[in-house]
């Protein structure tokens, strides 16, 4: 303790308490120190590394296709995302120009990994605040997005659908016709979402105005996602640098100036309706084509530094990589966004109370294999 | 008075956004129809996996207990975990000239990740995946599998 508290100087009735590493709301091995006023938050210094696995390290001694499998152990809940960075990195190195089928391909499946992140954080926001109801609600809706990826991919949660040049496999035959099911059934039973949770009164008074990230501390910050969004810093990747098929979409960003909690969940259940729309514009277009490139099976890509980013359901997630024009990357350097948005959590939470705590870090939709890596 | 007036919107407000969510909770509670969940273990009999799932690793056989690995090597190479160990034997073939077959291919359930890099590089599409999903074991070293079954040949035609 004395080695961590050693810049901070305690005020006469302060004292620190951690919550952590094991706690359910923390969602994994995150360790928060807090110091506590009575019940006020005064300050918060996370501690990583609990679950620190040397990914990058790892990535490092790996070939080109060896690497894809260990980027689905980021981020989790969207794999499909940081497969689908390695990938894009690697055919911009090659200048490889990929078929129009696998950036159609790569799109919806980016786009219903966001969906099903997007659920199971509703699934979790809801258990934080005390309503274990959204939990069954939000995990009955994901699984059948599961079934379609275990379907196509093999996979259920862990992908490795991607691979340098294209896709492991063509789409199941079903695919198309399972993807309109579902959009059909979900639209449906988002509004449901609304009825539990956006409108129950309990919930709008512990989100409404609290844990006010500014827009000028989300830029500063680099806060992206819906968590920047919400404080009107428009970030959206998709938009900015169009990578797949995104280019071809028309879709809204959406973005809300308030910053509080309650705009952070918003944001997040407005980006499942957009990211529906995406996949109703594609999802009847998918042309017909090849679903890889031939790729060398040793895949050398030539000296030189090389930055490339997407965004996940988080945020902006970029890869900076260089090579020394061996089989492997000489460094691979991953910018995660729930590293740098776990840095603002502690101007959020200033000055609140400490069950605020858990709602306003259940917001940031934080995934901790992903800030430790 | 505008006071009160407000206090008890605000009671009555907030009654009717709780019962808003409760008219969903109680539409499912009184149509059990809906319901999704699986009775696993129950069904295990009925519960049939998607092709593609990939269970466990596995080198189909055909009825004369022939396979088509050669023991070349490359799922070993391409392996990143070291999961497959290929221990190819050397044999004198009819015309005396010395060939390299596969003697014993370990595989170690434990270490795997699933990439599928294995069955995708196979030259001579010896390796595919398993709907087999119940793996728990009492002891970690039951998890190294021999997926060559005893006495098993290459089949003709394969090189």
């Amino acid at each position: 303790m004395t080695e961590t508290t050693e810049n901070y100087q305690l005020d006469q009735e302060e004292y620190i308490i951690n919550m952590g590493p094991q706690h359910p709301s923390t969602h994994g091995v995150l360790r928060f120190e807090v110091s506590l006023k009575g019940e006020m938050v005064r300050n918060i210094r996370p501690h990583c590394g609990y679950i620190h696995r040397g990914i990058e390290k790892m990535c490092e001694k790996n070939t080109y296709q060896q690497i894809i499998h260990l980027t689905d152990r980021l981020d989790y809940l969207s794999a499909h995302s940081n497969n689908e960075l390695v990938c894009l990195t690697v055919e911009e190195a090659l200048e490889i120009e990929v078929p129009e089928r696998v950036k159609y391909i790569r799109t919806i499946m980016a786009e219903l990994n966001r969906i099903a992140s997007h659920q199971l954080w509703w699934c979790s926001m809801g258990m934080d605040m005390g309503g274990l109801t959204c939990f069954f609600y939000g995990l009955r809706d994901r699984e059948p997005i599961l079934d379609i990826f275990e379907e196509t991919c093999g996979g259920r949660l862990l992908l490795s659908y991607n691979c340098p040049g294209g896709v492991m496999y063509d789409l199941h035959p079903n695919f198309q016709k399972r993807v309109k099911d579902y959009i059909k059934y979900f639209r449906k039973k988002l509004p449901e979402y609304d009825a539990l949770l956006s409108g129950n009164i309990i919930f709008l008074e512990r989100t409404k105005g609290l844990g006010v990230l500014t827009l000028e501390d989300a830029i500063s910050f680099g806060v992206t996602g819906p968590t920047g969004r919400a404080s009107g810093f428009s970030c959206d990747i998709r938009k900015t640098q169009p990578y797949s098929a995104y280019s071809k979409v028309d879709f809204k960003e959406i973005l809300y100036t308030e910053g509080d909690t309650f705009h952070r969940y918003k944001a997040r259940i407005d980006e499942m309706w957009e990211s529906m729309n995406i996949i109703e514009q594609l999802i009847d277009n998918i042309p017909e084509g090849d679903y890889a490139v031939k790729m060398k099976p040793i895949i050398k890509l030539p000296a030189g530094e090389y930055y490339k980013s997407v965004e996940t359901a988080r945020g902006e997630l970029g890869l900076y990589l260089i090579s020394d024009g061996n089989k492997s990357p000489y460094r691979f350097k991953l910018r995660s966004p729930n590293f740098i948005n776990l840095g603002a959590l502690a101007s959020m939470v200033k000055d609140t109370k400490i069950a605020d705590l858990v709602a306003i870090s259940a917001s940031l939709d934080l995934v901790i294999p992903d800030i430790d890596r | 008075m505008k006071s009160i007036i407000k206090y008890f919107a605000d009671i009555f407000g907030g009654v009717r956004t709780l019962l808003v969510g409760m008219k969903i909770t109680g539409k499912y509670f009184f149509s059990p129809g809906q319901i999704v969940t699986q009775q696993y273990p129950e069904n295990r009999k009925k519960l049939v996996m998607f092709d593609r799932f990939k269970g466990e690793l596995i080198m189909p056989h055909n009825e004369n207990n022939e396979h088509k690995c050669t023991g070349c090597g490359i799922c070993e190479t391409n392996c990143p975990n070291g999961t497959i160990e290929v221990i190819p034997t050397r044999i004198e073939t009819e015309d005396g000239k010395k060939k390299r077959i596969l003697d014993t291919y370990v595989y170690r359930l434990g270490m795997c990740t699933f990439c599928a890099l294995c069955v995708k590089t196979c030259p001579s599409e010896a390796l595919a995946f398993g709907q087999d999903f119940e793996q728990a074991v009492f002891d970690r070293t039951q998890l190294t599998k021999i997926l060559n079954k005893p006495g098993s040949t290459i089949m003709k035609g394969v090189e």
